[in-house]
């Protein structure tokens, strides 16, 4: 069974529907004996990273993630979900869950492409350059292109902990990979087919 | 880099499409789920949904078509028309929408934007501005306003001025109409697009005037326009988005090519 964390971030009514869609069983839970139960847990959200801290903290959910690098269950983090397991987060100056080293940063203000001035939120479909294969990537093609929304990225003080970056304006992460923890920035549920091939391979994935 | 979206636009009344869409061997679809389904597997990159149903009882229907398109396409798809409240957004929302656009409720209540983007993040709030040129006066300097009521009403609202404002109070995403061109086929208001896109650090959607993959081209390139609007031009036919999508390829606009 795989169990999605509830903690009252917006998109995990997305991430239930492509879930049944590729015919997997999931259970929507903010219940900590319940996620330990589960084969693997994904952590998504949308959303500010204050709030979102404030109620993981306030669930004791925060300590439970950050028990994931010794259990070894398999973890995916999406867009806020995975800015909020590194150490902070520039936005509301958040301590955040600390399972990754690193910082969250928002986008410098005056991001230049081509001469012209790129907007924020960086918001639509772009690439994903892996640095190295990941099962998690299985099967999908380079030329792929997910959807973003966001205007903090991931920047994981461990550059190995780096697995795909993207262009916009900087290189910055779009997902990383800790042994059994694998985490985007950009919102597989609402990537079309290549979003959807991510999921299956996490469902399918050991964590190793 | 990040691709420039087409988005298909599909007019719904009472649950069922206002003028049918043609798809492979002619078939006429009028059930928005089904339309939503074709573009999502011909490769549209978001699908806007816009809810013209007069009476606000049957506004129910349109809710259900929101949930089973949500269980039914993998892409973000926006809904508008009829917005009026937080209420009424957190129900398109709460039925799986990832946006929501608000047009006149916004002009006469500009503090919608701001109760929509604390609610649901700015991500969520799309300002729909529908926009009639106009000549330039102390009022209107820019030359546009901003018209409502699906253009009958002008409102004497500068339309720089309130695509600024709409930013300050928290829109995500402008979604800008040309009532002057929407309808023509002629091309898109280049103009006015780049106006508003270079005032702004929002993106913005281009809409009203599509008629060939050309001025789909123009808009995204001299209108910097982040994403295009289109209808009639692929609702009936005339081209799929993957052709008008080559096209762009061609004329070096990087759209999702693989999906």
């Amino acid at each position: 069974m795989i169990a999605i964390i509830d903690y009252n971030a917006g998109n995990i009514a997305s991430v239930a529907r492509a879930l049944h869609v590729i015919g997997q069983e999931y259970v929507v839970t903010d219940d900590t004996s319940v996620l330990t139960a589960a084969s693997c847990v994904i952590f998504p959200g949308v959303g500010a990273a204050g709030e979102a801290m404030a109620y993981l903290r306030h669930k004791k959910l925060d300590s439970w993630l950050l028990g994931c690098r010794s259990s070894g269950k398999p973890l995916l983090g999406i867009c806020l979900g995975t800015q909020i397991i590194l150490d902070a987060s520039e936005e509301n100056d958040t301590q955040c869950i600390g399972l990754v080293g690193g910082t969250t940063r928002r986008f410098p203000e005056n991001l230049v492409a081509d001469g012209r001035r790129l907007k924020i939120p960086h918001m639509g479909w772009n690439r994903v350059a892996l640095r190295r294969p990941h099962p998690v990537f299985a099967g999908v093609p380079a030329e792929a292109e997910f959807y973003f929304v966001h205007s903090y990225y991931p920047s994981p003080g461990d550059e190995k902990a780096v697995l795909a970056t993207t262009e916009y304006g900087i290189t910055f992460c779009s997902a990383l990979a800790v042994n059994n923890l694998v985490a985007v920035q950009f919102h597989p549920e609402k990537s079309g087919r290549p979003g959807l091939q991510i999921l299956k391979n996490f469902c399918g994935w050991r964590g190793r | 880099m990040i691709s420039k979206r087409i988005i298909p636009c599909l007019d719904v009344r009472a649950g069922k499409l206002t003028k049918g869409i043609k798809f492979q061997g002619n078939v006429d679809i009028g059930d928005p789920v089904e339309a939503a389904r074709q573009y999502y597997e011909q490769g549209a990159d978001e699908i806007v949904f816009y809810d013209i149903t007069a009476s606000s009882d049957k506004r129910d229907i349109m809710i259900d078509v929101v949930r089973r398109v949500a269980e039914t396409i993998f892409i973000p798809f926006s809904v508008g028309g009829g917005i009026r409240s937080l209420d009424d957004m957190r129900r398109v929302i709460g039925a799986g929408a990832e946006k929501v656009s608000v047009n006149s409720a916004a002009v006469l209540e500009p503090g919608i934007i701001t109760q929509g983007a604390r609610a649901f993040g700015s991500q969520c709030v799309v300002l729909g501005m529908d926009v009639k040129k106009v000549a330039v006066s102390r009022q209107t300097p820019s030359g546009y306003e901003i018209v409502i009521e699906g253009g009958r009403r002008y409102t004497g609202i500068d339309a720089l001025t309130w695509a600024q404002k709409a930013e300050r109070l928290g829109a995500g995403e402008i979604c800008l109409n040309s009532i002057d061109a929407d309808g023509t086929k002629d091309g898109y208001e280049i103009a006015l697009t780049a106006l508003v896109s270079e005032a702004v650090r929002i993106p913005v959607i281009a809409s009203g005037g599509a008629g060939t993959p050309q001025h789909l081209a123009d808009v995204l390139a001299r209108g910097r326009a982040d994403a295009a609007l289109i209808a009639s031009m692929v609702h009936y036919r005339t081209y799929t988005i993957s052709e008008i999508k080559q096209y762009l390829s061609c004329r070096n606009i990087q759209t999702r090519l693989l999906w």
